[in-house]
C-alpha cells in the first residue's frame, strides 16, 4: 500500500497497535530535555518510584532560563536558578547527559540535537517543547509533548498516540533573492491559519523546499506548530545526508551505508494520498512580517495594516481589533513605516550559523539606527564559536549590535532579555503572542534579512530598502 | 488521578477565541519545580484587571470554564492545565481545542468538553444573564446541562474511559512491557545513543 513519509515513520515505530479507541504505542528514539518542562516529570518518576528507562536515548540542555551575559556568574533570578539547578540535580540522579551553561554543546535544545548529529531521518524525536517540530526537517517524526508525556517517555520510552492526518504543503517554483524560509512559513501560516494544521502532520514538498539548505528547512519545520500542526516533515535527500555526515553522533563506515540505504526509502510514495493539500507559489513570495498577536496575522512587507472593518469573519475581526489595540497600530499604516525599538536575531527558528551569516551580510559596514538596540544571540555555543571563527561577531559589534551567549533569550519572557511594556521589536523568533517577549511587549516576526535591514533603518525594512 | 463521572459547579463565560497557553499561564509563572501551586498564574495578565470576569462574584468560584474556539493553542506547556485545575476548574467547554492542550487535559483529569459553537453561545448568554447558574457536566452521557439547556459534547472514547476510571497513563503502558522490550531488541544498531563520545 502506498504511504506518506509520516505514515512510514509512524509504522516503523509502532510497538503495539491499539484496538478500537485505544491509541497505538509508539517507540521514541530520542528524548530531549530542558529545565522548564522536565522538573515535574522527574518529580513524578520519583513519587511513583519509577526508573528512567533509557538514559542513553535522553539528553538535556539549559536554554529557556539562561542569561546571555555574565554566564560565569550565578543566575540572578532565584526561580530561574532553581529550575536550572533542579535540572542538574535530576540529570545527575537519573544518569542523563547534560550540557550546562558555558559548555560548548550548550544551547537551544532544537539547535543542539541536529548539531550533534543526534537528529536523523526516520527517527521519532520528542521534547517537552512545541518547537520540537524543528527536527522534522530531517524526515524525523518530531513533536512537542506535555510534561506528563515527558514523564511517560522517561518511564517507558514510548507514547500512546493516535495517528495524525497528513497534509501536503507544496511550495513550487523558486524563491526570489531576499526571500527566505521564514517568509515561506509565515506565508503558509497566514494562508492556512493558526488552527489550519490542527490534527495534521505537515509535509513540506516541492521545488522551493528541495532547494532549501538544511538549516532553512529547520526554520520551516520549526514553525509548523504555529499553524496548529503537531509536526512538520521534509523528506530526506542528499542535502540531509551531507549535513549529517561526520557529525559526532552520525553513523559511520558500514553503518553509514546501511543508514543511508534506509533513509532513501523515506519519502512519500508517488500515489500516496494526503488528507489535505495546500499550494504555495514560491515565485510570488516577498518578505513577510506579522502585524498582529498571532503568527497567522502576517502580510507581505509592502502591505498596509489591515482594517478590521473589512474582515468578514466575526471571530477574526474581533481578534484583529484586539491585536491592533495591543500592538498600538492604526489600520492603513504601511508596514514599512513601523518603528521598532529592538531587533532580536536568534531563537530555535533563526539562531543558526546561516541565519547569522545572512544577517551579517546585510549589516556589514552599516550601523544600527540610533535609538534601536539589536541583540544577536547564537542558538548554541558551537554556533557562537563558529560565528566568531568567521568574524561575524565583529561585524555585529562594529554595527553597534550586542553579541551574546547562547540561549532562548528574547524569544520568550523567561530570562533577563525582555521587552519593556509598550516596546516594539522585530524578532526572528516564532511567536508574537501578547507578552511573549515581556509583559506589554509588541512583537513583529521577521526573517533574519528583514531583522538586519530593520536594525539599520529603524523601521520594518527589507535588505533591498537599504540600497535606495 | 481522580475519577470523573459528573461534576456540578459555577460556570464562567470567557468570550475570547484563540486563548493561547501564554494567556492561560504566562511564561514567568512556569518556573516552579513542583506540581502544585500554579493557580496564581492562571490568566495572570487578565486577572490584573479588576473588571476581568474571573474577578467578579459569583464567577470567582467557577469550576466550569466556557471559552471561545481554539482554546489552548500555542506552547505545549502542561502548566496551563495545572493552573486551571489548581484554580479549581474541572471542565473547559469550547467548540475547538488545540491538540496538545486536549491531550494534556485528558491525562490530568481536566475534562475538555467540545460543544458546538451555537451551544457555547447559548451557555454564554445564560451564564451572563443569570450569573452563578450551576452547570453540570456529565461524562457518562456526554452532556453539559444548565437550566433547560442540554448541550451534547464530544470527547474521544479512550480519554473518556480513562477519566471515568481515573487511570494513570504510565501504569497502562507498563502492562505492555514485554512488547516494549521486544521492540527494543529489534531496533537498528546504527541508531544514535546519547552516550558521551570518547574525547578526541
Ligand atoms: S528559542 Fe524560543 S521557541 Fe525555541 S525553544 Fe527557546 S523559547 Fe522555545
Amino acid at each position: 500500500m502506498s504511504r506518506t513519509l509520516a505514515e512510514k515513520v509512524w509504522e516503523a515505530h509502532v510497538v503495539r497497535h491499539g484496538s478500537g479507541a485505544e491509541p497505538d504505542l509508539l517507540y521514541i528514539d530520542l528524548h530531549l530535555l530542558h529545565e522548564v518542562t522536565s522538573p515535574q516529570a522527574f518529580d513524578g518518576l520519583r513519587l511513583a518510584n519509577r526508573k528512567l528507562r533509557r538514559p542513553d536515548l535522553t539528553i538535556a540542555t539549559e536554554d529557556h532560563n539562561v542569561p546571555t551575559v555574565d554566564i560565569d556568574k550565578p543566575i540572578a533570578d532565584p526561580v530561574s536558578r532553581l529550575q536550572v539547578e533542579t535540572l542538574r540535580r535530576n540529570c545527575a540522579e537519573f544518569g542523563v547527559r547534560l550540557h550546562p551553561m558555558g559548555d560548548l554543546e550548550q544551547g537551544i535544545v532544537h539547535v543542539v540535537g541536529p548539531q550533534l548529529g543526534l537528529t536523523q531521518p526516520g527517527m521519532t524525536v520528542v521534547c517537552g517543547d512545541s518547537h520540537t517540530s524543528t527536527h522534522g526537517a530531517f524526515g524525523a517524526l518530531a513533536f512537542g509533548i506535555g510534561t506528563s508525556e515527558v514523564e511517560h517517555v522517561m518511564a517507558t520510552q514510548t507514547l500512546p498516540l493516535r495517528p495524525f492526518k497528513t497534509m501536503a504543503i507544496n511550495v513550487d517554483g523558486a524563491l526570489k533573492p531576499g526571500v527566505t524560509a521564514k517568509d515561506i512559513i509565515l506565508a503558509v501560516i497566514a494562508k492556512i491559519g493558526t488552527g489550519g494544521g490542527q490534527g495534521y502532520v505537515l509535509e513540506y514538498r516541492g521545488e522551493a523546499i528541495a532547494n532549501l539548505s538544511m538549516e532553512a528547512r529547520m526554520t520551516v519545520c520549526n514553525m509548523s506548530i504555529e499553524a496548529g500542526a503537531r509536526a512538520g516533515m521534509i523528506a530526506p535527500d542528499e542535502t540531509t545526508f551531507d549535513y549529517i555526515k561526520g557529525r559526532p553522533h552520525a553513523p559511520s563506515g558500514a553503518d553509514w551505508d546501511a543508514a543511508v540505504a534506509y533513509w532513501q526509502t523515506l519519502k512519500t510514495d508517488d500515489d500516496a494520498k494526503f488528507d489535505a493539500e495546500v499550494h504555495i507559489d514560491a515565485d510570488e513570495l516577498t518578505p513577510f512580517v506579522t502585524w498582529g498577536t498571532n503568527p497567522g496575522q502576517g502580510l507581505p512587507l509592502g502591505a498596509n495594516i489591515p482594517d478590521p472593518e473589512q474582515i468578514a469573519d466575526e471571530n477574526e475581526r474581533v481578534a484583529a481589533e484586539k491585536a491592533l489595540a495591543y500592538m498600538g497600530l492604526e489600520p492603513g499604516t504601511p508596514l514599512r513605516d513601523i518603528h521598532v525599538d529592538t531587533v532580536f536575531l536568534g531563537s530555535c527558528t533563526n539562531g543558526r550559523i546561516e541565519d547569522l551569516r545572512a544577517a551579517a551580510d546585510v549589516i556589514k559596514g552599516k550601523h544600527v539606527a540610533s535609538g534601536v538596540r539589536m541583540l544577536v544571540v547564537p542558538g548554541s555555543m558551537r554556533v557562537r564559536k563558529q560565528a566568531e571563527e568567521e568574524g561575524l561577531d565583529k561585524v555585529f559589534l562594529d554595527a553597534g549590535a550586542e553579541w551574546r551567549q547562547a540561549g532562548c533569550s528574547m524569544c520568550l519572557g523567561m530570562n533577563p532579555d525582555q521587552l519593556a511594556p509598550g516596546e516594539r521589536s522585530a524578532s526572528t523568533s516564532n511567536r508574537n503572542f501578547e507578552g511573549r517577549q515581556g509583559k506589554g511587549g509588541r512583537t513583529h516576526l521577521v526573517s533574519p534579512l528583514v531583522a538586519a535591514a530593520t536594525a539599520v533603518r529603524g523601521t520594518l525594512s527589507a535588505p533591498a530598502d537599504l540600497e535606495n | 488521578m481522580e475519577a470523573f463521572t459528573t461534576h456540578t459547579g459555577v460556570g464562567v463565560p470567557l468570550r475570547r477565541s484563540n486563548v493561547d497557553t501564554d494567556q492561560i499561564i504566562p511564561a514567568v509563572y512556569l518556573k516552579r519545580v513542583t506540581r502544585s501551586g500554579f493557580e496564581d498564574g492562571l490568566f495572570a495578565a487578565w486577572r490584573s484587571d479588576e473588571h476581568f470576569i474571573l474577578n467578579q462574584e459569583p464567577y470567582k468560584a467557577a469550576s466550569v470554564l466556557v471559552a471561545g474556539p481554539d482554546f489552548g493553542t500555542g506552547s505545549s506547556r502542561e502548566h496551563a492545565v495545572w493552573a486551571l485545575m489548581d484554580y479549581g476548574f474541572r471542565v473547559v467547554v469550547s467548540s475547538r481545542f488545540a491538540d496538545i492542550f486536549r491531550g494534556n487535559s485528558g491525562k490530568q483529569g481536566l475534562v475538555a468538553a467540545q460543544c458546538s459553537q451555537s451551544d457555547v453561545e447559548l451557555l454564554w448568554k445564560l451564564l451572563e444573564s443569570e450569573p452563578g447558574t450551576p452547570v453540570t457536566v456529565d461524562l457518562t452521557d456526554k452532556t453539559v446541562r444548565a437550566k433547560d439547556l442540554v448541550a451534547p459534547f464530544e470527547i474521544d472514547d479512550y480519554t473518556r474511559w480513562r477519566l471515568l476510571e481515573g487511570l494513570d497513563d504510565i501504569a497502562l503502558t507498563l502492562r505492555h512491557e514485554a512488547e516494549i522490550s521486544g521492540f527494543e531488541g529489534n531496533r537498528q544498531t546504527w541508531l544514535p545513543t546519547t552516550d558521551p563520545l570518547p574525547a578526541v
